[in-house]
Order: C-alpha cells, then sequence, then structure tokens
C-alpha cells in the first residue's frame, strides 16, 4: 500500500503540529521517522490509522482494490504497549488473530522473541521489554498492508533491540513499514530511508 | 498461619456467644433477650419438620427469581444504555426513583398491584436493578480507551472484543455490584414477605414470631436468613469467578 500525504495539517488549540506535510510512502519500503519530542510523529500516525482526523490536507491510501477492501489498512505498536495485561502473550496474538492461526504457530512465532516460560504468563507479569517484543510480535503477524511503530524499540538493550530488528525484517513480507526513532543507527539497521520531521512546519515533508 | 487465624476467629466468635448468653441471663426474660442455646434448641426443633424446609426453598426460590431477573436486566439495559446514550438519558429518572424510594413504599405500592404471592419477586428485582444496571454501565465505561482504539486498528470483531476488552473491565464492577445487590436482595425481599405474609414464606413465619412474641423463632428465622444469604453469594460469585477474563496465574511459592 502507497500512503500519500498532501498538505497534512493538524493543531490543538493554537499550537500547530503538523504544518502543511507533504510526502508519499512507497510500498513496500521501510521509512524511519525522525524529529525531536513533540514534532507531531504519534500525531501523523494517529492521522494515518484513522484515530485522528487533520485539519486540512488529504491522506491517500493506494493499494490493489481487493486488498483494501478485505485487510485492515495497518496493524501497528503504539508509543504504549496497548497489550491486554491480565492476558497471556499468547492470548495477545489470539486476539488479533483470532482463530485463523493455530496456537503452536503462534507460540513458534512468539517464542522467537521472548522464552518459552514467558507465553502464558499474564502479561502484567513481565518486564517492559517483554510487553514491547510482544506488541511487536503482534503487529507484525496480523494481517495488514502497512505497519506502523512508534518507538517500538523504547526499553529494549541493544542485542535484544538487533534480534528484534531482525525479526521485523524478516516478517515485513513486502508491507509499507514506518517507525519514528530517535536513534541514527536504527535507520541503518533496519535498512530503512531517513525521513526527518522537524519543528512545527515539517520541512523535510 | 491458617491454623492460627481459624482459632483466633472461632475464640472471637465463642466471646461474642458468651457474652450474648450473658446478657440473656442477666436479663432474665426470654421476650426480651432470648439466649443461643434457646435460639439454637428452636433452630433444631425447626429443622426436624418438613415445613422449615418447604418455607425456605418458597423463599429462597421467589427471591432468587427476582435477583436473576435484575440481574439480567440489568445486564441487559446497562450495556443498551452503554451503546445508545439516549437510553441512558431515558432510563435515568426510573433508576433514579428506584433508587431513592423506600423499599416500604414499594412494598404497599406493589402489594396493592400483585398481591403478596409474587410479591417478593417484584421487590428483589426492583431493589437489585439498579445496582446491576449502574454497575454494568459503570465496568464497560471503565474499558481502558487506549485497548479500544488498538482494537479499531487491528479490525478485531465484536465478540472478541467482549471477550478480552470489556469482560475484564466490566467483572469486578459486577462482582462489587453483586455483593451489595444479593443481600439487599434477602433484606427486602423478606421485608416484603413480612408485610404481604404470602404462605409458605420466611417473612410470614417472621411475623407470627412478632404476633406470638416468640424471639427465640426469631432469632432462628434471622439466622437462617443469614446462612441462606450467605450461601446465595458464594455460589454467585464463585459463578462469576469461573468466567474467563484472564489467563490463570499463580505467583511462584503460593
Amino acid at each position: 500500500m502507497t500512503v500519500t500525504l498532501e498538505n497534512l495539517q493538524k493543531s490543538y488549540g493554537p499550537l500547530p503540529v503538523l504544518s502543511g506535510c507533504s510526502f508519499t510512502f512507497q510500498s513496500g519500503r521501510t521509512y524511519c521517522l525522525m524529529g525531536p519530542s513533540g514534532a507531531g510523529k504519534t500525531t501523523l500516525f494517529r492521522i494515518l490509522m484513522g484515530l485522528e482526523k487533520a485539519d486540512g490536507g488529504t491522506v491517500r491510501f493506494e493499494a490493489d482494490g481487493e486488498a483494501l477492501r478485505g485487510v485492515p489498512r495497518f496493524s501497528a505498536v503504539f508509543q504504549e504497549d496497548r497489550l491486554c495485561e491480565t492476558f497471556s502473550p499468547v492470548e495477545n496474538l489470539k486476539l488479533t488473530l483470532g482463530k485463523s492461526v493455530p496456537e503452536e504457530e503462534i507460540r513458534r512465532e512468539l517464542s522467537l522473541l521472548l522464552p518459552e516460560e514467558s507465553l502464558s504468563r499474564p502479561v502484567f507479569t513481565l518486564s517492559g521489554g517483554m510487553k514491547r517484543r510482544t506488541a511487536i510480535c503482534r503487529a507484525m503477524t496480523a494481517p495488514s498492508l502497512a505497519i506502523v511503530m512508534d518507538e517500538p524499540f523504547t526499553g529494549l538493550d541493544e542485542k535484544t533491540k538487533e534480534q528484534v530488528i531482525r525479526y521485523i525484517k524478516s516478517r515485513q513480507r513486502g508491507r509499507l513499514l514506518i517507525i519514528s526513532t530517535h536513534q541514527e543507527e536504527d535507520v541503518r539497521l533496519l535498512g530503512g530511508e531517513l525521513v526527518t520531521l522537524t519543528g512545527l512546519t515539517s520541512p523535510a515533508l | 498461619m491458617e491454623h492460627f487465624y481459624l482459632t483466633r476467629k472461632l475464640l472471637i466468635f465463642l466471646f461474642w456467644t458468651a457474652l450474648w448468653q450473658a446478657a440473656s441471663m442477666a436479663v432474665g426474660n426470654s421476650i426480651l433477650l432470648v439466649g443461643p442455646a434457646d435460639v439454637l434448641k428452636t433452630l433444631i426443633a425447626l429443622a426436624a419438620t418438613a415445613d422449615f424446609w418447604k418455607t425456605i426453598a418458597c423463599s429462597a426460590g421467589k427471591i432468587f427469581l427476582g435477583f436473576f431477573l435484575a440481574f439480567a436486566a440489568g445486564i441487559f439495559l446497562g450495556t443498551a444504555s452503554f451503546r445508545l446514550p439516549f437510553l441512558e438519558e431515558l432510563l435515568a429518572p426510573v433508576i433514579a426513583l428506584m433508587k431513592s424510594i423506600p423499599v416500604a413504599s414499594f412494598v404497599i405500592l406493589a402489594l396493592i398491584w400483585i398481591g403478596s404471592e409474587n410479591l417478593c419477586i417484584f421487590i428483589s428485582f426492583l431493589v437489585v436493578l439498579p445496582m446491576i444496571y449502574l454497575n454494568t454501565l459503570a465496568g464497560l465505561r471503565s474499558t481502558a480507551p487506549e485497548l479500544l482504539e488498538m482494537a479499531d486498528v487491528f479490525h478485531v470483531p465484536f465478540f472478541r472484543r467482549i471477550r478480552y476488552l470489556y469482560l475484564p473491565a466490566l467483572l469486578p464492577y459486577l462482582i462489587s455490584g453483586c455483593r451489595v445487590a444479593l443481600g439487599m436482595s434477602w433484606k427486602s425481599g423478606v421485608a416484603a414477605e413480612v408485610i404481604g405474609t404470602p404462605a409458605w414464606s420466611i417473612g410470614k413465619q417472621l411475623y407470627l414470631s412478632k404476633t406470638w412474641l416468640d424471639t427465640a423463632s426469631l432469632f432462628s428465622w434471622t439466622l437462617v436468613i443469614i446462612a441462606v444469604s450467605a450461601v446465595f453469594e458464594r455460589i454467585i460469585l464463585f459463578l462469576l469467578s469461573r468466567i474467563p477474563c484472564g489467563t490463570p496465574y499463580k505467583e511462584e511459592g503460593k
């Protein structure tokens, strides 16, 4: 799926967050969105996912007609983990996958990122890093045309981050991937394109 | 530790029972204050008759029916009001009225409308409905909005949302609502029976105790109400706790 932004504008009261952003995210590619805190990365993601309306401008989604109809546009890793805390990582993946994927397969997938013993424990008993990896696994396994990740590597040490990045790349499967990050090194590790979102005017977009 | 806890509880119980017996002996009038020994004797004598068990079964059946109907209606209306804000506004005056009118006024009015036989079903229903309704509404509203957003993005279907998002939020509210509502359904149901005095009812037995100044019988039936109400509470709370709303977890060493 290709996503095109045209003169996108958004402000919260008197505070402009996105001021005329225009850019095209090409299908199948990886983009690393960078910018200081408050520059509008999360707002942009929320507009893309349909959780907020832009004040002005347009967002166009282009994909094969069949694909647009049947599958959710996005799967996501939010800034917070947004997991069902009383359920296990396996159950959290069942929430998005339903019965279409057998439990064995879900376990196999999760065990690529998490220790086996943590798969059946309620999420509230897991460490912050484990929760983050569960959220990443949920986003990568859910059916979607594109993936957005809002600072997905928060709370992960370097070694785990590299393992997670390898996992993300192996599960991207030709989908558009947009990741917001604060570290330029992530751009290299992901093999993505750097897109800067600086300040209120967002000139680079 | 568990053993010590039970012993302490037993000693506390014995202390108060002994104090009660001593007070009764000091008063020396079983009409004014009957002692625990006399109450126990009366209770054993009552329990030996078939009428005793039939009375309990009839009262419990009716009060529980009222509770169950209100439980189902409360959840249904609470869920509907959650989805349709106008329905909540429409029901608000009725629910406020149900909460604020004294049970005795309801009982007398209902006695005129429907007679005494099924009075306690109706009263139990009226008392329980607003509690379950309001707790359902509050529980559903407590569902984390961030999780609902996540479900929107991932296109999670309705029934899976109920199981993973709404039910875990609703259940604690429902359990606390049921805890209060069960006690209230018994108190109000028996009060209705005392006023309506239908055949085979605990309320009628309480009324007769008053007529004959039979304090031992009054205390015995009161103990029966407390016991049956506690059994009902345990059953309902056990059933609610069996509803799956999370992955079972046992902490290590426990």
